[in-house]
């Protein structure tokens, strides 16, 4: 056992960077979120005064349900076409011979992407007037297609949806590709000697292994989708225009801390976080421990 | 009949495979080929291959939108911050991987902790403690920020690896007279440098990505990120197409060399590792 000085210099300097940049600042904003602040001025004690404001107070007790809502929807739009097109995809490639690096190659190359980019060259491309999107609807003969997709606040956020499963379905693939991989070849063999069709056997036999792999990618879809920012604030600006349509937590929040947030905007924005964070974390908790519950009950 | 339903079916699956190619690859061959012709050509034929391809907009945007300025930040913060961020990490993952000091546990549980914290939510309190250190709209104050959220992740893998190291490896050493230093820079590091690569690459890509953190940290031009500089520039030059699209290229290549290069690498890493 080495002795405690050189223990130190071995564990400090994380534990320090660790501890300034990242713990502080956390607690910190629990600890903000409790105060009535004017400016950068903390005046007394608030209890849980700026959670009530953020429910209340117009316009965040219109914002930030709205907000809510659009995280929903896109967290729920994300698990249906994203991950579900991962999951037909990996079982697709899972047989297939010729190409299949380059397809998995190429469908997990938008990954690489910064989400940012994706967000302003999808704005580019989705242009109303000089967008190649548009003018390739109208080449081929779909005129009444060719909308403003991402000016008209119903077709917006399920565009959002869109890009975004366009830029990560990569991973859905990947990881049911490394899950399918791990099911041994004698449960399809069986399945089908007991005169199960391809969908009684994906149904009853492949599905419930894959239990493990939805589990982990429906918690990282979940926290990813309440924590977009980049990819949203390229299409639609820090408001997620038009008229808020694509207005999501992470806008909100950035919005209340340094855009309008006011004199209050440290308590509140703090307040905001903190909440985001009860939220975030409590469901990927339930979430983890559920998906174990059914893991358990498969073996 | 079986066969007669089955290749209809093959059809289908090869349509929609090599569709959804065209699909992932296509808009990102569209920036290329939008960022080689100028932005009259791009709004008259929006379809067509650039008639004579030129890199005037690459010109434009690297000395007049300064993007030689946010690719030099971006590689000084990030190199910076993978840097600092591992070489802590390899450090403090040592001891606790391999000794059962008192706290072991607890220390270890306490940077765990960090995989699962939302660190972002932390910014109001982060700005106000930057602004405290004078370290608002600088560089160094970015790179320390950005190299601390990377220690969790990395002591975490460090230490897996640490601990799958055989135990009579240190005690030769120790028996042999060598310090704590010696055989952790001579023996120990050595052996996780495969380990080190990926960490290495795994921190890189959401940090060259970060957009929030030089958002709201970074005030000017010539100090900003490429995303940070990315979004002053689309705030800029909004009709001149050619030069966004070409701003989008010199955004992504960096990344993309580095994949290819780097995964080489990590392999060569990982093979050299195992022939030992």
């Amino acid at each position: 056992m080495p002795r405690w000085r050189v223990l130190a210099v071995f564990l400090l300097p994380a534990f320090l960077l660790y501890s300034v940049f990242i713990v502080y600042p956390l607690v910190s904003a629990l600890d903000y979120s409790f105060f009535e602040w004017r400016g950068i001025r903390q005046v007394g004690f608030a209890g849980f005064d700026n959670y009530r404001d953020l429910l209340s107070v117009y316009p965040y007790d219109q914002q930030l349900w709205r907000a809510f809502a659009h995280n929903a929807l896109f967290f729920a739009g994300t698990m249906l076409i994203q991950n579900t097109v991962g999951l037909l995809f990996a079982l697709l490639l899972f047989r297939y011979r010729r190409g299949k690096r380059f397809l998995q190659a190429a469908f997990t190359t938008p990954y690489l992407v910064d989400p940012l980019v994706v967000g302003y060259l999808w704005s580019l491309l989705l242009n109303p007037t000089f967008g190649p999107v548009n003018a390739l609807l109208e080449a081929v003969g779909l005129d009444s297609w060719a909308l403003p997709w991402l000016g008209d606040t119903r077709t917006a956020l399920p565009i959002v949806v869109l890009v975004n499963a366009w830029q990560w379905v990569g991973f859905p693939m990947l990881m049911f590709s490394a899950a399918l991989a791990g099911i041994p070849a004698e449960y399809h063999e069986a399945a089908r000697v007991d005169g199960a069709s391809a969908w009684q056997a994906f149904r009853r036999v492949t599905l419930p292994l894959l239990t493990p792999a939805i589990g982990v990618v429906s918690v990282l879809t979940f926290i990813g989708n309440f924590n977009a920012f980049g990819l949203i604030y390229a299409m639609s600006g820090s408001t997620g225009s038009p008229a808020g349509s694509t207005d999501v937590l992470g806008l909100l929040f950035y919005r209340v801390a340094f855009v309008e947030g006011g004199v209050e905007a440290i308590g509140r924005s703090s307040a905001l976080a903190v909440l985001m964070f009860v939220f975030i974390f409590g469901v990927s908790l339930l979430a983890t421990s559920y998906f174990r519950r059914r893991e358990r009950k498969l073996l | 009949m079986r066969a007669g339903r089955r290749a209809p079916g093959r059809v289908a699956v090869h349509l929609l495979l090599w569709g959804y190619a065209v699909v992932a690859l296509l808009p990102l061959v569209v920036m290329l080929l939008n960022s080689l012709r100028p932005t009259s050509e791009i709004f008259t034929a929006p379809l067509r291959l650039p008639t004579s391809p030129t890199l005037d907009s690459y010109l434009q945007v690297w000395t007049d939108a300064s993007f030689s300025t946010y690719l030099l930040n971006s590689l000084t913060v990030t190199c910076g911050a993978v840097l600092i961020g591992t070489a802590v990490s390899a450090l403090a993952a040592y001891p606790l991987a391999r000794y059962d000091f008192f706290g072991n546990r607890l220390l270890g549980a306490y940077f765990l902790a960090g995989l699962m914290l939302p660190i972002r939510l932390g910014l109001v309190p982060i700005f106000y403690l930057m602004d405290s250190m004078g370290l608002i709209d600088s560089l160094l104050g970015l790179t320390l920020l950005y190299a601390a959220s990377g220690v969790p992740f990395c002591v975490f893998v460090l230490s897996a690896f640490y601990r799958s190291l055989p135990g009579e490896l240190d005690e030769a050493a120790r028996l042999d007279g060598a310090g704590e230093f010696r055989i952790f820079g001579r023996i120990m590091l050595p052996l996780v440098r495969p380990a080190l690569a990926s960490v290495t690459l795994f921190q890189f890509v959401p940090l060259w990505h970060e957009f929030l953190y030089p958002l709201v940290l970074l005030r000017s031009d010539e100090k900003f990120t490429i995303p940070r500089g990315l979004s002053q520039f689309f705030g800029e030059y909004t009709t001149d197409w050619s030069a966004l699209f070409a701003g989008l290229v010199l955004a992504t290549a960096p990344l993309f060399v580095l994949f290819v290069l780097a995964t080489k690498q990590i392999i060569a890493g990982l093979t050299a590792g195992m022939s030992k």
